[in-house]
């Protein structure tokens, strides 16, 4: 029995360490191919272990790449703007929610849960941002369409709220006198910090992750996030190829290089992959939380 | 009335909290349901979609008449099926054995690493597909098929690999997500269930099956039933993005989603392309409805109404 345990966890960790090695490959590929020169890189391709290293990519994108640095701004305002928003938004809609005195809550929630089962789709949003909003090309355009509120958070929250603050405590706040918002944010919120952390994290996730709003509504070089400026310069070498194809002169000169891209990408995963590890368990709860609860 | 005034009295600071999120709900997502009508027709920037005149069901006679119509709704429909079991399949597989594990440092790096994939944007994604599948220096070309002594192959024109190549990418990056919902139901199994097996003697394999997999069931039954719900959706960026929008590739990557965005951006045909997000939104309604439908039936605490 212990030896044929002892087989058992051999074949998992085998199982789960080609698991680790398939998910991590990718991202290994990607660094070491930011860090080869960009000759070697021409002539070999992309490798795990490249003949020749080279820092010139980084180099490059620090000293003369602007585009780079007001890219990664964007993202940075765009995302702590956001995500302050929207936790405002999403804490305001919930709590309501979640107290069973109040009268007519359910047409509250009924108008929350309908957006969850029918949309108007692509063509009549984008044409109101565009032309009754005129949102192109503005940071509005980065923040508000369908990021700035999730009615599957907002769900979350309401569910954690009704769990978890027990009645009497709000009583308790109204007899004494406070006011409700007052009740929401010295009493309620402080007892809600964990909900709070996690769906920080997968709103902040979201914006930051964010290029959808880019390719619709920026065209202007000047909005573009990180994510979107990574979006743009495929765009660009796509279009080359087509032409190349086509059998026209193609100039690449203005394209950044191979390991210029890679490290820019790399660029777009490095804060995820710096705050991931000691936020992991908030992660895991949001998304374990949201399956018990959609 | 004086119910009313009472009612206000008391729980107005309640209603003005709603007002925020009522405002943006009502903009974001209710105005482009009236919207839809631009699908009844024929748009002109000019006069915009209230103002343009009716043309009835043209728009989506002229769409079902064309090959469009079949090969996007096939792909959505298949590709879908195929995530749906595949994910599904391999991501109880993956929990049972993380379950087994005993080791708790391991299980514990196991599971933070094989989410990561699911922390990044699909720009992110074809980036790191292009590093594989580039044609003059990706990784398979240049160093799996030519160790090999294979010739290179030209994969973003050639269509016959993509079905397995979208397929691969997506449970790639969805398997860590998937895999935490399944774990996270077996780390709540009565713990005593497991102890009387064990004292009767029950094998891992008759634990796994007699106990692990029954405690799975509803899970399992319920996301099913939520993912047959959106079937009739794709993720853009991974049938756009990730192939770079090669146009020898679109006989595999049209999906519904990758067709109404072409037809408002590239080939400007906003008639075709609103009737084909409206096809989309209505069947995507009647499918969600019938899905908490079923799972109401089969669990009412877990559906959405």
């Amino acid at each position: 029995m212990v030896e044929k345990g002892r087989g058992f966890q051999i074949f998992g960790h085998i199982l789960m360490g080609t698991l680790l090695i398939c998910a991590l490959a990718p991202f290994i590929l990607l660094i070491m191919s930011s860090l080869t020169d960009e000759q070697t890189l021409i002539t070999n391709g992309y490798s795990f272990f490249p003949a020749k290293f080279s820092t010139y990519a980084y180099d490059y994108l620090l000293r003369k790449s602007g585009s780079v640095l007001r890219g990664y701004g964007i993202s940075v305002v765009v995302t702590t703007i956001g995500t302050v928003c929207n936790l405002l938004i999403t804490t305001l809609y919930a709590y309501p929610l979640s107290r069973k005195e109040l009268p007519g809550r359910n047409i509250f929630a009924f108008y929350l849960f309908f957006t969850m089962l029918f949309s108007g789709g692509l063509v009549p949003s984008y044409l109101m941002w565009t032309q009754t909003f005129h949102i192109r090309n503005t940071i509005f355009a980065l923040l508000i369409p369908n990021l700035l509120m999730s009615a599957f958070n907002v769900i979350m929250m309401r569910t954690y709220f009704t769990a978890n603050i027990p009645d009497a405590v709000v009583e308790a706040a109204r007899v004494d006198g406070a006011n409700e918002f007052k009740i929401l944010f010295r009493i309620v919120l402080p007892m809600a910090l964990p909900i709070i952390a996690t769906i920080s994290l997968l709103v902040g996730l979201a914006y930051w992750n964010d290029w959808m709003n880019g390719l619709y509504y920026v065209n202007d070089d000047k909005m573009f996030s990180i994510q979107v400026l990574l979006m743009n310069i495929q765009r660009d070498l796509d279009q080359l190829r087509q032409q190349a194809q086509q059998g026209g002169n193609v100039n690449t000169a203005d394209l950044p290089s191979t390991s210029v891209r890679m490290a820019l990408t790399v660029m777009g995963v490095l804060p995820i992959m710096i705050i991931y590890p000691f936020m992991q368990k908030y992660f895991v709860k949001g998304i374990a939380i949201g399956a018990v609860k959609g | 009335m004086k119910k009313f005034r009472k009612t206000m009295k008391r729980f107005w600071p309640l209603y003005l909290m709603f007002i925020p999120g009522a405002v943006f709900l009502f903009i974001n997502s209710y105005i482009p349901m009236f919207g839809i009508q631009i699908a009844f027709r024929q748009y002109n920037a000019r006069d915009g979609i209230y103002g343009s005149p009716w043309c009835g069901l043209s728009n989506f006679e002229f769409l079902f008449r064309t090959k469009d119509a079949f090969v996007m709704v096939r792909n959505t429909l298949l590709y879908n099926m195929v995530f749906i079991v595949l994910g599904t399949v391999l991501a109880v597989a993956v929990a049972i054995i993380l379950n087994e594990i005993r080791n708790k440092k391991a299980k514990q790096l196991y599971q933070t690493v094989i989410l990561i994939p699911f922390l990044i944007s699909m720009v992110i994604v074809s980036y790191l597909a292009f590093a594989f599948l580039s044609s003059n220096n990706g990784y398979i070309n240049n160093s799996l098929l030519k160790a090999l002594g294979r010739e290179p192959i030209d994969w973003y024109n050639s269509p016959k690999y993509w079905p397995f190549i979208l397929v691969v990418i997506n449970i790639w990056k969805g398997l860590g997500y998937n895999m935490i919902l399944y774990y996270a139901t077996i780390c709540g199994i009565d713990g005593t269930l497991y102890e009387a097996a064990v004292v009767d003697g029950a094998t891992r394999w008759q634990r796994i099956c007699h106990v692990t997999l029954p405690g799975l069931k509803s899970t399992i039954i319920i996301l099913t039933l939520m993912a047959l719900g959106g079937i009739f959706r794709s993720d853009f960026g991974l049938f756009y993005q990730v192939p770079q929008n090669s146009g020898p590739l679109i006989s595999v990557t049209q999906t519904i989603d990758t067709y109404v965005y072409r037809g408002l951006m590239q080939t400007n045909n906003i008639g075709m392309s609103s009737a084909a997000g409206v096809y989309q939104s209505v069947v995507g309604f009647i499918l969600v409805v019938s899905a908490n439908l079923a799972v109401r039936k089969f669990d009412s605490d877990s559906s959405l109404f």
